[in-house]
């Protein structure tokens, strides 16, 4: 074995010694056992979290995608750079400021951080089907239109399958975002695993901080697994990078 | 001069990119290394730089073995150019011709000095070119400046390696012409990577024709395409090696041999120095289908036709 | 416009204009942070990037790391902080925000800066070492210089994110803007939840510009960006 592998073997081990003292030291301490005393409380904080995430995903997915579409037309050319520069622009106020700017207009509560959570899912999803149908090699667009394809054809047989790999990336960025911010709408009144984080971090108790906390970062690191699974299962095998 | 000395290179476990390879480039010598791709041309090029290294056998560069000098002082004493002109996109023209004489700390009157003679050596405006980047430059231009970059710290010998490559054949026959010119005033040792048969016989002193890492023939061009040492080099140089070798016998050779016709007055004219392609480009485009032949001062000599060059050519592969 | 839009207006100009000194001192807190942050994470990934060229095995382990780092959600991040730090009794303040922000940098920084140096022109590296650089040289002189728009791009991201995520050190005690949003919203007033939120946009806008207006400035104009 050369050196440069002994390298990254090392510090592979490193790491996964790091994430294995991470929980021998929570377990040892029983951090975790403040969700089996509190099982139906973690079910329902889940099951919010869960349920915040999903619609305000979801909502987010219909609205950009088609927003995407609709501004890579060749007739609205124009309404592409206004619309972008101004969600760039919306997506440098950071999430937790739109979500107290919406409690603000909303009220607090459960609405509130489903829409402020669907404006700020809206971005990465739009942005990156934008970019995936801007990136379509324009001579594969002539060909399709040389062949007699309908402008419909040419959006669903031709745009849209070289774009998938781009657009399911920003659909998964969304989530994975979406899932950490969601913690934050517990301060809004949302409920959700955030919860526990701040309840935590108010009363100082590592057993609550810690079983929010690893929770939500499950949450996120294996949802980001399964969609990268499902990116593998749906982009057409042709267009895989 | 750079000796190539029983040169043997092997890839992995047993693929010889480069089989026991021995020639010597003599001082003020163009040598082309000519083959396929794959044929281990470029590799046995970046040997002398110590770009590749060396399995086997060794490399003198001026009797002294290239393998105990240190390598960054080695390359900055070697001028190299290679075909898409490597020059860096974020230095100015200025600065991309004096990178050498900059790292080895010359100082700026000295650099400047040089600069100027560089650029009015291959006639490009000192001043208008200054301060461009390479991305303004046309093609055959960036070519010129990555000549002359390779130039900069006048350096005994220089690796070429595909340097005209990438440009238009127009461009490519005058950039030649123009290196050509300049070789003769600077009597470099020239190594040249090529894969064209007829830029290795306008360009070369002398040709290694290689195959699969091994050395089919070493031999001036002329010889090459008149005494072919195998069956692969009578196929690489092709049928047409009796057109080929016309390009590189010039009208005086014919003349020496006291073979020109009488003097005629004719309507087309060619100067000694005309190779024997030309020359019989313009007999077949002149009214007599012949010319007149003239010296240096413009004195008529002799006159040259079809019958005198087919003459020449017969007796010399026969 | 109705009226109570009107009086919410009204309330966060008068807001800025009576806390302009608290709401500075956050805003320098806030750059302190991140901006330490941001050097040291710099500092790292940028060499961490160039090294990772030398070693493909190692690059793929470490950008995998560093992107299920980035998975992570912020405040979980700082949670975890907060109980690991207070092993060394350091568990709320400036250093578990400063380590969470400085882990959060380095997918873009090393991203960036791996693949810049990873698609220089193979041909302008083999004549940099031809022409006789040194390995430091060919970095500082040449692969560095041309691969710059790439990556500040990375640490421009890096430092957009960093500005957004710091508010929420507020919450582990570590100060800087989200003290305005964190009090804004326990104390109800929402004046100061929006003047909060716009001074982050704001410097998180200026920022940007700014770093944008840096990278012209050290970008030779022979490099197409």
């Amino acid at each position: 074995m050369d050196s440069k592998k002994r390298i990254t073997w090392i510090v592979r081990i490193i790491v996964y010694l790091l994430v294995i003292a991470f929980f021998y030291w929570t377990i040892t301490n029983e951090y975790f056992n403040y969700i089996t005393e509190n099982i139906d409380q973690f079910k329902v904080l889940v099951r919010e979290h869960l349920q915040i995430v999903g619609l305000s995903s979801g909502m987010a997915l219909l609205v950009a995608i088609p927003l995407a579409i609709f501004v890579t037309r060749p007739t609205f050319k124009r309404v592409e750079s206004l619309v972008s520069t101004l969600v760039n622009f919306g997506y440098t106020i950071p999430n937790m400021a739109i979500l107290a700017l919406m409690m603000g207009f909303l009220g607090i509560g459960f609405k509130t951080a489903v829409f402020a959570l669907f404006l700020y899912s809206i971005l990465p999803i739009y942005r990156n089907t934008v970019a995936g149908i801007q990136s379509v090699n324009t001579s594969l667009i002539d060909a399709a239109k040389g062949m007699g394809f309908k402008p419909s054809q040419i959006l669903f047989k031709v745009e849209l399958p070289n774009a998938a790999y781009a657009i399911i990336a920003g659909v998964r960025t969304a989530v994975v975002i979406n899932i950490g911010a969601t913690a934050l709408a517990y301060l809004i009144g949302g409920g959700g695993l955030g919860n526990w984080i701040f309840m935590g971090i108010k009363v100082f108790d590592n057993s609550i901080l810690l079983s929010g906390a690893v929770t939500v970062t499950l949450l996120a690191v294996i949802t980001d697994y399964l969609l990268r699974a499902v990116e593998h299962i749906v982009v057409p095998k042709g267009t895989k990078r | 001069m750079i000796e190539y000395k029983d040169i043997t290179k092997v890839y992995g476990e047993d693929v010889k990119a480069v089989d026991d390879v021995s020639f010597t480039v003599e001082d003020g010598e163009i040598v082309v290394l000519l083959g396929p791709s794959g044929c281990g041309k470029t590799t046995l090029l970046r040997m002398v730089n110590r770009l590749e290294s060396i399995t086997e056998g060794d490399i003198l560069l001026d009797g002294k073995s290239t393998s105990n000098l240190n390598e960054i002082e080695l390359r900055r004493g070697i001028g190299y150019v290679i075909q898409s002109n490597g020059l860096f996109p974020n230095m100015t023209i200025e600065q991309n011709v004096t990178i050498v004489p900059h790292l080895l700390g010359w100082d700026k009157q000295k650099k400047e000095e040089r600069y100027q003679k560089l650029m009015k050596l291959v006639g490009l405006d000192v001043e208008d070119f200054r301060k461009r980047f390479p991305h303004e430059l046309s093609g055959g231009q960036q070519q010129r400046i990555g000549v002359i970059r390779a130039l900069a710290a006048d350096p005994p010998a220089m690796l070429m390696d595909e340097p005209f490559g990438a440009l238009d054949p127009i461009i490519r026959e005058k950039v030649q012409d123009e290196f050509l010119a300049i070789q003769k005033e600077l009597h470099k040792t020239i190594l040249f990577v090529s894969h064209d048969i007829n830029e290795a016989i306008k360009m070369g002193d002398k040709i290694a024709l290689m195959k699969d890492g091994q050395l089919m023939q070493y031999d001036t061009p002329a010889n090459i395409l008149q005494n072919p040492a195998n069956e692969f080099v009578t196929q690489f140089v092709g049928q047409d090696r009796t057109i080929k070798s016309l390009s590189i016998h010039m009208v005086n050779d014919i003349y020496s041999q006291n073979k020109l016709k009488e003097n005629k007055k004719l309507a087309k004219q060619v100067s000694l120095n005309t190779n024997l392609r030309d020359a019989l480009g313009a007999i077949l485009e002149s009214k007599e289908q012949a010319v007149t032949v003239v010296n240096g001062q413009n004195e008529t000599v002799g006159s040259l036709d079809f019958d005198g060059i087919n003459q020449f050519i017969s007796e010399l592969t026969s | 416009m109705n009226n109570n839009d009107e009086n919410t207006l009204l309330q966060v100009i008068e807001y800025f204009q009576e806390n302009m000194d608290f709401i500075l001192e956050l805003t320098a807190e806030h750059v302190n942070l991140v901006g330490l942050a941001i050097i040291v994470a710099i500092l790292i990934g940028v060499p961490l990037g160039i090294y990772l060229t030398t070693n493909d095995s190692l690059a793929g382990t470490v950008l995998n790391i560093a992107s299920v780092i980035m998975t992570i959600p912020s405040i979980a991040l700082f949670g975890l902080m907060v109980p690991i730090f207070s092993l060394i009794n350091q568990g709320i303040g400036f250093l578990p925000a400063f380590i969470a922000l400085i882990l959060y940098s380095q997918l873009p920084i090393i991203r960036n800066t791996y693949t810049a140096i990873n698609n220089v022109d193979p041909e302008i590296r083999d004549a940099a070492i031809g022409i006789g650089m040194s390995t430091t040289q060919r970095i500082f002189r040449v692969e560095i210089p041309n691969t710059i728009p790439v990556i500040m791009a990375g640490i421009r991201t890096a430092v957009v994110l960093n500005i957004g995520i710091g508010v929420i050190a507020a919450f582990i005690g570590a100060g800087g803007l989200g003290i305005l949003i964190q009090q804004g919203i326990t104390r109800g007033h929402q004046d100061m939840v929006i003047a909060g939120a716009i001074t982050i946009s704001v410097l998180g806008i200026s920022a940007d510009l700014f770093l944008r207006l840096l990278q012209r400035i050290f970008t030779s104009k022979g490099v197409s960006s």
